[in-house]
């Protein structure tokens, strides 16, 4: 008789992959809307003009700008004025220090923060200065010069004191870009900083009563807690968060979360943060991986033979 | 009393008192096993494999889960995933042969369909294997409350809602399931005995029984011959091992099996390794949260058949269909009138009846993952009516069937 057994495992094959195409890659294209990479490009806002003086951008920064009247700049030690719990309660989030920011950040994006927050963050939807609803960023309206000139300088200034790009590593990535609303437990992070470990409990108690206040103040601004992103490299995958990343509004629209407006660079450091937390065994995985597969085949191959001997008299 | 005698060995010590000689021949060197069967009657050791699987990375899980509200999300996904040395591939291969064993039993139960494994005295494997798939169900439900993430949760609600009975508005009874008016500790507490002591008991006693349930029929085989066990055993006793229609199950079967296993077991690992999405749900990596309903609640791909023929209708027939389609399996020994036991493609209209089957289910399962709406719902309702309509049929179309 004609061996079947070819066509029978034809037959188990075809009908197995077509309820994975149907239950894994159709439906999650059905079920999720697909967004493209802009590449990090920002396309919306205008490209720098003029080029920007250090000097002056530093004079603007600490003076005229009036950047340090919430910002910190620990670079050039300018602490910052108040305790983020407190800041948080003043502004709803804590305003980040300006060391590297030149570094994390876009400078296009940058040029049109300073001139406009809540164009730049993509949140004029929630902050509409003609309806009373400002951002608690007051927008940049010149210091008397080419705004344009003045903007550059001040951006010029930023990226001078900043790390270079190619130092920004994945925890100053996160840190900056998305530390001070999100928390990530695994990693020990919370909106304050990093916890450490205090000896004694008071203290410990006392550092979560701060971080409980920030996220209270964060919580009224924000209109809920953001998440803890620990598993969210398994819960989202690396491509809705770095769409998300990169606009917001084009994943969830009418979020009240801003964009961020960091470099492709410090996107694809944020993302490797989030695997060192969520995914920390991948590379083992790929390790043994390897291992496994190799001693399967060793045994399936004797298996193979074992048969072959045992069915050589059954014949 | 038994009368001993100074043993001469330790096997022989051991036989005076536990007839060692006697169980090998009949679990294994003298249990028969016809010549005539394809790789597909490997699939019973392929399921007992992947349940010694499940069974071992469970057993290495348990002793780091914690089943609290509080801490079972972190312990699945900070102590086993980060912690714990390879934890991480304990719930890697738990999670997959979850999954993959649903395949399998798949695949095991059409077998058993196509070739007419479950008629003249096949009756009881048949349905101690239905029972058998109803405790892996409850054990992979049960299972997927634990890591007490978002579809823990919300698939625990949905699910147990739907003892409520509809218009009966049992919601006594559903509190009572829960132990609480909403999944909370003691839901999860409860569901976590369930899937480590009893639901796996009962398992062992039905694979017991389903093994035992094998012996006096014996295993079918692909042309439908009814073979003489004693006769052609006692051929291949008697040297002639190339004539005879049997062979030992131990180690002539058993050799074929571990190839088989061999082959299942690269797919298996491979999945393990490279490709466990599936297995394991991204919603179910967020933690819990009784506030924030997911976009999408679906069951994994195994239940989606099932939920679809919930799903089209309104709530009460709804609910009806759902049960039709978790007992109807059951009888279907008994609702198959036909007198031949060979494989569908000699038997007329159920060949037809059964590819259709086939088919119509990776349908449900496909529709049963997407929104309910639009063309998708539609397919769904008319084949969950479809679904419904072949096992009314049943009875009929092969009680004319003619005697092969």
């Amino acid at each position: 008789m004609k061996n079947k057994e070819p066509l029978i495992l034809a037959v188990v094959v075809v009908f197995s992959l077509i309820t994975y195409y149907l239950v894994e890659p159709f439906a999650h294209h059905v079920l999720h809307k697909h967004v493209e990479s802009e590449g990090f490009v920002y396309a919306d806002l205008p490209a720098l003009t003029k080029t920007g003086n250090v000097a002056n951008g530093k004079e603007l920064v600490m003076g005229a700008g009036a950047c340090t009247g919430c910002h910190a700049v620990e670079a050039v030690g300018m602490p910052a004025a108040m305790e983020p719990q407190m800041a948080a309660a003043s502004y709803g989030v804590n305003p980040p220090d300006l060391s590297n920011a030149g570094a994390i950040y876009d400078a296009k994006f940058l040029a049109d923060l300073i001139k406009n927050p809540a164009h730049a963050l993509k949140v004029a939807h929630k902050f509409d200065a003609t309806k009373g609803q400002a951002h608690p960023m007051a927008p940049f309206s010149g210091a008397g010069g080419d705004i344009e000139q003045e903007v550059a300088d001040m951006v010029a200034y930023l990226q001078s004191i900043a790390i270079k790009p190619e130092a920004v590593t994945p925890k100053i990535a996160f840190e900056n870009a998305c530390g001070r609303c999100h928390a990530l437990s695994y990693e020990k992070w919370t909106q304050l900083g990093e916890k450490p470990s205090f000896k004694y409990k008071k203290d410990a108690l006392a550092f979560d009563i701060k971080v409980l206040e920030y996220e209270d103040s964060l919580k009224a601004y924000m209109g809920k807690l953001p998440p803890d992103l620990s598993m969210y490299i398994r819960s989202r995958g690396e491509h809705f968060i770095s769409t998300l990343i990169e606009n917001p509004q084009n994943q969830l629209e009418g979020t009240a979360m801003p964009r961020v407006g960091v470099t492709a660079q410090t996107a694809e450091k944020v993302i490797e943060y989030l695997e060192d937390a969520g995914d920390t065994k991948r590379h083992e995985r790929e390790e043994i991986g390897k291992n496994v597969m190799i001693y399967i085949v060793i045994f399936a191959i004797f298996a193979l033979l074992w048969k072959k001997q045992v069915w050589k008299e059954l014949h | 009393m038994a009368h001993f005698t100074k043993a001469t060995s330790v096997k022989d010590w051991l036989n005076q008192r536990l007839a060692i000689d006697t169980i090998e021949k009949v679990m294994g060197s003298e249990y028969w096993i016809p010549k005539n069967i394809n790789f597909l009657w490997a699939m019973g050791m392929v399921l007992v494999i992947t349940f010694v699987l499940l069974l071992v990375s469970g057993i290495f899980l348990l002793m780091y889960y914690q089943p609290n509200i509080e801490t079972a999300f972190y312990s699945v996904n900070f102590t086993i995933m980060r912690d714990v040395d390879f934890g991480w591939l304990w719930r890697h291969v738990h999670g997959v042969a979850a999954s993959v064993v649903f395949l399998i039993i798949y695949i095991h139960m059409f077998t058993g369909i196509y070739y007419g494994s479950y008629k003249k005295g096949r009756e009881m494997i048949w349905i101690s294997g239905m029972l058998l798939f109803v405790a892996f169900s409850a054990e992979a439900f049960s299972g997927y409350m634990l890591p007490w993430g978002q579809m823990s949760y919300w698939a625990g609600m949905v699910i147990t809602n739907l003892f409520s009975g509809g218009s009966l508005h049992a919601d006594g009874l559903v509190e009572w399931i829960r132990g609480d008016y909403v999944p909370a500790q003691a839901f999860l507490t409860r569901f976590f005995m369930l899937h480590v002591l009893l639901i796996p008991l009962a398992i062992l006693g039905l694979i017991a029984l389903h093994f035992g349930s094998l012996r006096i029929p014996h295993v079918n085989n692909q042309d439908g011959e009814e073979i003489d066990f004693e006769k052609e055993s006692k051929r291949y006793l008697n040297g002639d091992k190339a004539g005879s229609k049997v062979m030992r199950f131990a180690n002539d079967f058993m050799s074929k099996d571990m190839m088989v296993v061999g082959v299942y077991l690269i797919f298996f690992f491979y999945l393990v390794f490279y490709n466990y999405g599936f297995a394991m749900d991204p919603v179910n990596f967020d933690p819990a949260d009784g506030l924030k309903t997911p976009a999408h609640i679906y069951p994994e791909w195994y239940f989606l058949w099932s939920y679809e023929i919930l799903r089209p209708f309104s709530v009460d027939i709804g609910l009806i269909a759902f049960g039709f389609a978790q007992v109807i399996f059951v009888l279907l020994p008994f609702l198959d009138r036909s007198p031949n036991t060979v494989a569908a493609n000699r038997r007329g209209l159920f060949r037809i009846w059964f590819w259709m089957m086939l088919i119509n289910m990776i349908i449900l399962t496909a529709m049963g993952k997407l929104p309910p709406s639009g063309i998708y719902s539609t397919i769904g309702f008319f084949a969950a009516i479809l679904f419904i309509a072949q096992w009314i049929a049943l009875p009929f179309i092969t009680m004319f069937e003619k005697k092969v």
